[in-house]
């Protein structure tokens, strides 16, 4: 009675269908990386510093946008990533920069691997408090093991070799930098944005929306969750590792509590849950904290805070929820046809 | 000819000095219609949240086809082929009707945890779902997300993510609870429908559903099990309406 794929043309099931299809305006963001390349050759520090911050606040993403897992010590892999290829580095056992994001990957890996198996047996506040501890212990580690990291100081002046063997890192003109940390962010995009559309990314949001009700539909959710954490924090340390490689120095601000919280307020200013929430946070959010500290050296931050008590109050779904209202505000008004 | 699918033999649960839960022996066989009643506090729900595993029970056993799953978490025996649906929706509030039931039957057919595929392009699993949301009249709101979707409504997408489980056994807890009665047809012509071989297990307050599905009844009454027997039986018997059905009488 039912013909085979009949319901396919039903319009949810093709927006279903259709809905990890690449979109015209999804160029949009890499031909702006790209021009801003040409534009402003004298801030491709600045530019850099966005895209490393768009790489993790999209790996924090996948596990607080879509996963749902509370954690405010995000930036614990962060600089697991930034240390691995610091230390590796500056004690001259390891410099090439590939192989170096790929270590950086596999020890964040196994921190987010082996504390997620503990951690995700918790929910909401004792997992927020969990997370925190666990990057406080990392700092305080990282803090004590002065012969390694260089405690306080941190590990300056490291020289990385070429990307390829052919492109410099040229600390005063970082060009290679860019492209390097444009390259790797594609790469890390594309994978997350694959992840979210398949069925396990499905599943996620699953766990998001409802926790109890996966356990009753049969989902594995802890291994679920395991697993999700541990890709996000694997993606955490590779952004870490590009941090270090692309400043060629590390210190304990990799893995403080001011970088964890401000990739939260870059995710929760742009949008989370919205994959496109990173690159607009992480641009808002070091645009305005670096036009605003020109300004108002001593109390920028201030203006920070103001905005997102604004974006808590009137717009809890970021920026780009701002736009879904709008565009929905519109619709609402046009007169059907 | 007839299984034996769901069974409990002596579970007990006691919630610190609550008996929730007494010495209930219960069975539930392929092709059953049973229905489980009761006053308010008897015990109902907490007895399904036994049979699936949201929590085990103080003593006694609960087997699955003669094999022990006391210990098996809940997850565990939905893939064996226990299903349930919520007195309460539980459902996924934020996705669209399609992907609620797109999230049950990717589960089912074991493909949930496919990672580099689009869910998009698993066309069995969507063509599925969309055949369970017809069959329940919702094909029409596939697309709305469940918090745009009345309460009736919703009632149904609740039924649909259990169905999409495919179960042998089917515990419904109160399923037509905040449907208006214009659309509680809809919930009992689904079950119905059901393929006749698996065991459904009813919970509901609504005595003309109850009197319509069942084959079987079960009364329960401050944790055990008070009477059992044909609709009939149940109707005639004066125990029964003393302490249920009499009561219902006055609310």
């Amino acid at each position: 009675m039912n013909v085979p794929g009949e319901s396919l043309g039903h319009p949810a099931a093709r927006a279903l269908t259709e809905r990890h299809r690449i979109r015209a305006w999804e160029a949009f963001p890499w031909l702006l990386a790209i021009a801003f390349y040409f534009a402003f050759p004298r801030h491709l520090g600045f530019g850099t510093e966005v895209l490393v911050m768009i790489l993790f606040a999209i790996s924090l993403d996948l596990a607080l946008g879509y996963a749902g897992i509370i954690t405010l010590g995000h930036a614990a892999f962060f600089g697991a990533g930034a240390y691995t290829v610091g230390m590796l580095a500056f004690h001259g056992v390891w410099d090439e920069p590939i192989t170096g994001l790929i270590l950086a990957a596999a020890v964040a890996a196994v921190i987010g691997l082996a504390s997620g198996l503990v951690l995700l047996r918790t929910t909401g506040l004792t997992l927020l408090m969990l997370t925190l501890c666990t990057m406080a212990l990392l700092e305080e580690a990282a803090n004590f093991a002065y012969t390694y990291t260089g405690s306080f100081d941190g590990l300056p002046g490291i020289t990385f070799k070429p990307v390829l063997g052919l492109f410099e890192f040229n600390p005063l003109i970082p060009r290679t930098q860019y492209l390097y940390a444009l390259a790797v962010l594609f790469i890390g995009f594309v994978f997350v944005r694959a992840l979210i559309y398949s069925p396990f990314g499905q599943s996620l949001t699953g766990i998001r929306e409802n926790t109890l009700r996966m356990h009753a539909v049969g989902a594995p959710v802890r291994t679920r969750l395991v697993v999700c954490y541990t890709i996000s924090a694997a993606i955490a340390g590779v952004a870490g590792a590009l941090w270090a490689q692309t400043n060629l120095y590390v210190n304990l601000s990799a893995l403080n509590l001011e970088r964890a919280a401000t990739v939260l307020i870059v995710l929760v200013l742009g949008g989370y849950g919205r994959l496109y929430g990173s690159f607009i946070g992480a641009v808002a959010y070091l645009v305005l904290a670096h036009f605003l500290s020109q300004l108002y050296p001593t109390a920028w931050q201030l203006g920070l805070g103001l905005l997102l008590v604004l974006i808590a109050l009137f717009a809890r779904n970021g920026i780009l929820g701002l736009f879904d209202m709008l565009r929905r505000h519109f619709r609402s008004r046009r007169p059907h046809s | 000819m007839t299984t034996t699918l769901l069974e409990t033999r002596n579970v007990s649960k006691s919630f610190g000095a609550l008996r929730a839960a007494s010495d209930i022996n219960f069975r539930i066989e392929s092709g059953d219609r049973r229905a489980l009643i009761g006053p308010n506090g008897a015990g109902k729900t907490t007895f399904i949240n036994l049979l699936t595993g949201v929590f085990a029970p103080t003593s006694g056993r609960v087997l699955f086809k003669g094999r022990d799953i006391t210990e098996l978490p809940q997850a565990a025996r939905v893939k064996l082929g226990i299903a349930r649906t919520f007195q309460i929706n539980r459902l996924f509030r934020g996705l669209t009707v399609l992907e609620n039931v797109y999230i049950a039957v990717a589960e089912r057919l074991g493909v949930a945890s496919a990672m580099l595929r689009p869910a998009g392009s698993c066309r069995e699993v969507i063509e599925e779902s969309m055949h369970l949301l017809e069959q329940l009249k919702l094909a029409d709101d596939a697309h709305h997300t469940i918090s745009e979707l009345p309460y009736g409504r919703q009632r149904l997408v609740e039924l649909a993510i259990a169905l999409g489980l495919k179960p042998e056994v089917l515990l419904l807890d109160e399923p037509a609870a905040g449907v208006p009665s214009a659309e509680s047809h809809i919930i009992l012509d689904a079950v119905d429908a059901l393929p006749p071989h698996i065991g459904v297990l009813i919970i509901d307050h609504d005595m003309d559903l109850v009197f319509r599905f069942a084959r079987h009844i079960t009364v329960l009454v401050r944790g055990a099990i008070f009477a059992e027997g044909t609709p009939k039986e149940i109707g005639a018997n004066p125990d029964v309406r003393a302490v249920y059905l009499g009561q219902a009488g006055h609310g």
